[in-house]
């Protein structure tokens, strides 16, 4: 029995959804084996070697790697397959990209978004847009998972000293190719890893008012910016900061909504946030069932005067 | 092209679901169902491909029990030609769905096949992928645009840190994202009109396909309830439980 983890990176660096999927690895069995599939991703391997309780780091580096498309990456994941009981990758877009197809290929169900290990084949995930929480058992001949990172703590990033082994297998599919990215730049941590979010909701109005009113305070609390499905439909950010069942799932330690009415669309991508604050002008809102600490103001008032004392 | 799409009957988005009492499930009897909206959005980019003039003909199948029925009627009242009905009182794995929409397909000999990103009830977010695995063709999944360019289909797709672009060869397999396009209505005419429509129904041993999986559910539960918050005056009160009663700051 050995766990292999699909590692989550940009050929840059390795992301921290790896550590969490680490850990959930770990929880199942004791040997965790760590897959990078990449282009010149020497370094993520490098980081990879050091995750706390990982055994061995495999390294197939390729050019039809560099993308992680699904049509070159899945048959590499399902030729390694063989030595493994569970495959287990982060319940990214990357994760949900990928692991389905090799699922198929390998004639089993797999099980999406697990948010607790109960045993090496028994799983918690959340369906119904978290309003109900299934427990489900995977008697398949191998445990295909993708993991919510945000359910499970991060494997220490350090203190490791796993083995680096590079595998030759894969090819160009051929079927698809990489043509470009657009990327959102920005300075502030990434969304699912923050430990702060001040999100902002259709009564921002404008993008001009998320720049004017919601950075601010993000940036005095170090925080990453999020937005309701609302906020990014009438394009006022965009939808790569869109938090819910259609955009990310987040839990950070302190979860800030101004101006969000609190569908469960977006109830479902937030409510495991340790603390959240509800800033918000109409008192009976759904977002009031699920904020520790609510508000009733008016937002143009509320985030400068919060801004300004914190 | 044949474009083939494929839809699921679902407790619709706007309803609060229940847990049974004896955890074997959420409460589905009179709860009010829908077409999953991430399917609405595969329908309505197909008959755009129609109305382009690069679809010939759009086919819309479904696996399910016999009122899945309604769920293609809806999508024919939206414009697609045919629709095919897999019927099966049995729950439906993702697996199991795409060794019938290969079979449908196959059959049908589709170019393009259009599905949701993922339903609004188990929300897997697989049935695409596998699809495209068993088939062998590209897949361009959580697409918000899809430009059919002669024999290759680009395709932008939302990715966790942006959008992300690529050209699949024909066949490919598509998923929709929310920002694909906003559906239509329907209109009572074409209401009356797809009753008229061509509904074929088959069986899941039609293509050599069983239902069964080696995932079972155990037990489903409601979520642990969030402790009732409290109202805070001012923003001073905020701040100051914030750095001493829930030392978030």
């Amino acid at each position: 029995m050995t766990v292999l983890v699909y590692a989550e990176h940009d050929n840059v660096e390795l992301k921290p959804a790896t550590l969490a999927v680490v850990n959930a690895g770990l929880q199942i069995d004791g040997d965790v084996h760590v897959l990078v599939a990449g282009h010149q991703a020497r370094a993520i391997a490098d980081s990879a070697s050091q995750i706390a309780g990982v055994s061995k780091v495999l390294l197939a580096d390729n050019a039809a790697f560099a993308n992680q498309l699904a049509e070159n990456v899945a048959p590499l994941v399902a030729e390694l397959s063989a030595n493994y009981s569970h495959i287990l990758a982060p319940a990214t877009t990357t994760g949900k990209n990928f692991l389905p197809r090799v699922s198929a290929l390998l004639d089993v169900n797999m099980v999406s978004d697990i948010i607790k290990v109960i045993d090496k084949n028994t799983f918690l995930r959340p369906i119904y847009a978290g309003n109900a929480i299934a427990t489900v058992q995977d008697n398949e001949n191998k445990i295909i998972a993708t993991v919510r990172a945000t359910a499970f703590d991060l494997a220490v990033a350090t203190g490791g000293n796993a083995s680096i082994e590079s595998v030759s297998v894969g090819a160009d599919s051929g079927k698809s190719v990489f043509v470009k990215e657009e990327l959102a730049k920005s300075a502030r941590p990434e969304l699912t890893s923050a430990s702060v979010i001040v999100s902002g909701g259709r009564a921002l109005a404008s993008g001009e008012n998320f720049t004017k009113y919601i950075e601010p305070l993000a940036d005095k609390l170090g925080a990453a910016v999020g937005a309701s499905r609302a906020a990014v439909d009438a394009g006022f950010v965009p939808n790569d900061l869109q938090v819910g069942q259609t955009g990310k799932i987040v839990a950070p330690n302190l979860y800030i909504a101004a101006g969000i009415s609190g569908a469960i669309q977006h109830l479902a991508g937030m409510k495991d946030s340790k603390t959240i604050v509800a800033i918000n002008t109409d008192p009976d809102s759904p977002i009031a069932s699920v904020a520790d600490y609510f508000l009733e103001a008016d937002l143009f008032e509320a985030l400068p005067e919060l801004t300004a004392k914190l | 092209m044949k474009v083939l799409v494929a839809v699921k009957r679902v407790i619709d988005h706007n309803v609060k679901v229940r847990v049974k009492a004896d955890e074997s499930g959420v409460e589905t009897a009179n709860a009010k169902m829908s077409v999953n909206p991430f399917c609405e959005i595969a329908i309505e980019e197909a008959v755009r491909l129609k109305e382009k003039g690069i679809a010939s003909e759009v086919v819309a199948v479904t696996v399910g029990g016999s009122q899945s029925a309604e769920q293609l009627r809806s999508a024919l009242a939206l414009g697609a030609d045919r629709a095919i009905l897999v019927e099966t009182d049995e729950k439906a794995y993702p697996l199991q769905v795409a060794k019938i929409l290969k079979g449908v397909v196959e059959s049908e000999s589709a170019d393009l096949i259009l599905l949701g990103k993922q339903a609004i009830d188990d929300d897997n977010n697989q049935t695409g992928q596998m699809l495209s695995a068993l088939l062998g063709t590209s897949q361009g999944t959580f697409a918000s645009e899809v430009v059919v360019n002669g024999d290759k289909v680009v395709v932008t797709r939302e990715i966790d840190g942006g959008l992300q672009t690529v050209e699949l060869a024909l066949p490919a397999v598509i998923t929709t994202d929310l920002r694909l396009n906003e559906p239509r209505f329907p209109k009572l005419p074409n209401i009356m009109a797809a009753k008229k429509k061509p509904l074929e129904t088959k069986t899941p041993s039609d293509f050599g396909v069983t239902m069964s999986s080696n995932i079972t559910t155990l037990k489903v539960q409601a979520p642990a309830e969030r402790g009732a918050g409290v109202k805070v005056a001012s923003v001073d009160e905020l701040i100051d439980k914030l750095k001493n009663e829930a030392k978030a700051i």
